[in-house]
């Protein structure tokens, strides 16, 4: 994508739309690396406690659009409004309220699991964290090994362990069944049901993510292509999808 | 403050998990030194002379290694992300980073200096001017630490993402780290001559100290513009 092209459906035209304090609000909000935009024109409104899915093949800008929604990087083009303020006005308190689970799972690897919680937890203002407790919640055992030796469902579970202990009002979870297999991915899929707050989850898994949120946000070529309620995703991606499958299906 | 020692243990902790890291760096620094010292040949008296030079090169030279591992660490497997988003601030990032390196410099420091001793001769002890010198050396040390820690621990950061790293880490670093190197060696030296001018060392240990001071104030107020890029 070179230009920024018009949306074709946006949340302007969503009637479902819920009532409650706005979270997050991003209004024109894009991104380019050198001439190539990640995503572009995103119009974004999220209330207290909701669960959005952005959803999106891969390379649709919605692991990109999240980072830029949890200030892991700058926008390009845009408004953005955390909590109601711009987060470049104080970007330690806005980054305070919010956790990001990345698609990296962002661990020191020769720390144990309780270490590398034990960082986070200070960092985060929660000293007195119980982390016994936050690993038994995600189903890990408190084990000297460091995380070098965890497989990626156990990885996984961290890195939830890790949302849970910072205690954020606001979660980013990007590609949270990413690499797990089906046991591990209902597991993570119930830790996330679990989760206190407001949760915004990057995925093309759409079915599954699509069950732990209220509402969706379809991205396409790094354009927002329609909003709604969550379960009518999967029938929204179809119906972006099927001109390019023709397409292809005619292409000599 | 608190923040900041934080961060430093973890940088110290995450070192003592991994110290077989260590071990092969301090392997590296003895294993220059000896090949310095035959390079040099069996004259002991050529060999005591330089010995302050040969000391720093191969703390440079390990330096390089410390300092490139102690910023992979953070982009292994993205932690530093997390460090940024949790949120810690990036002067104290820096600061504790860049202080946990010095600590090891110096550890590494404290194993090359009694081989100096053992292959090039070297005597350290007794009163000169009033001050022990083997005391001095430790002034040395621990400024000479302090100097080479601070940039390359910015230097560090802004090439920890960069394939050629290795290579690019030593041709930004050293040329930078020029003056510290030089007063730090020509401070060692002095220690280690049988009469030693005290006025000369406490100028050249000033310099050192100057330069940390340069060093530790600027490449803390530039860290947070490599980190958040």
């Amino acid at each position: 994508m070179s230009g920024t092209p018009a949306i074709s459906r946006s949340e302007a035209g969503d009637a479902s739309a819920p009532s409650g304090e706005v979270v997050v609000e991003a209004r024109g909000l894009s991104r380019r690396f050198g001439k190539r935009w990640a995503f572009a024109r995103v119009d974004l409104t999220v209330r207290r406690s909701e669960r959005w899915l952005i959803l999106g093949a891969n390379g649709s800008g919605k692991t990109t659009l999240l980072r830029a929604l949890a200030t892991a990087i700058s926008p390009s083009l845009g408004r953005l409004r955390l909590f109601g303020q711009d987060p470049r006005e104080d970007l330690a308190a806005a980054r305070r309220r919010l956790a990001l689970l990345s698609h990296r799972t962002g661990f020191y690897e020769d720390l144990t699991a309780r270490d590398n919680l034990r960082v986070l937890a200070r960092l985060a203002g929660h000293p007195d964290a119980d982390l016994g407790a936050v690993l038994d919640r995600v189903g890990l055992e408190d084990r000297p090994d460091p995380v070098r030796a965890f497989s990626m469902g156990m990885r996984k579970r961290l890195a939830l362990a890790a949302v849970i202990v910072q205690r954020p009002e606001l979660v980013f979870l990007d590609e949270p069944f990413a690499a797990l297999d089906p046991a591990g991915m209902e597991d993570v899929a119930a830790l996330v049901r679990g989760l206190e707050g407001t949760v915004i989850v990057a995925s093309h898994q759409v079915e599954r993510a699509a069950a732990l949120c209220d509402r969706a946000l379809l991205m396409d070529a790094g354009l927002p292509r329609w909003t709604g309620p969550a379960h009518q995703a999967w029938m929204a991606w179809k119906a972006v999808q099927a001109p390019l499958a023709a397409a292809a299906g005619g292409a000599p | 403050m608190s923040e900041l020692l934080h961060l430093f243990r973890k940088d110290l902790l995450i070192e003592w998990r991994s110290r077989s890291h260590g071990f092969a760096l301090a392997c590296f620094a003895l294993t220059l030194l000896l090949l310095f010292s035959f390079a040099i040949g069996p004259d002991t008296k050529t060999m005591s002379l330089h010995a302050g030079a040969y000391l720093w090169m191969s703390l440079l030279l390990s330096s390089t290694l410390l300092l490139a591992r102690s910023f992979q660490v953070e982009v292994e497997d993205g932690a530093i992300e997390t460090l940024i988003l949790a949120p810690a601030s990036a002067t104290r990032m820096f600061y504790a980073k860049a202080l946990a390196n010095a600590v090891q410099l110096a550890i590494l420091a404290a194993v090359a200096v009694p081989a100096v001793y053992a292959l090039y001769g070297v005597q350290l002890h007794g009163e000169v001017g009033g001050g022990h010198r083997l005391g001095q050396l430790v002034s040395v040390v621990a400024l000479g630490a302090a100097g080479l820690a601070a940039p390359g621990t910015l230097y560090a950061a802004l090439t920890a993402r960069l394939h050629a790293r290795q290579l690019l880490l030593p041709l930004l670093l050293f040329p930078l780290v020029v003056p510290c190197l030089l007063a730090a060696v020509k401070a060692t030296t002095l220690i280690v001559r049988p009469s030693l001018s005290e006025a000369e060392f406490t100028s050249w240990l000033a310099l050192l100290a100057c330069f940390d001071v340069l060093y530790w104030s600027v490449c803390g107020i530039l860290f947070g513009r490599v980190i958040e890029q």
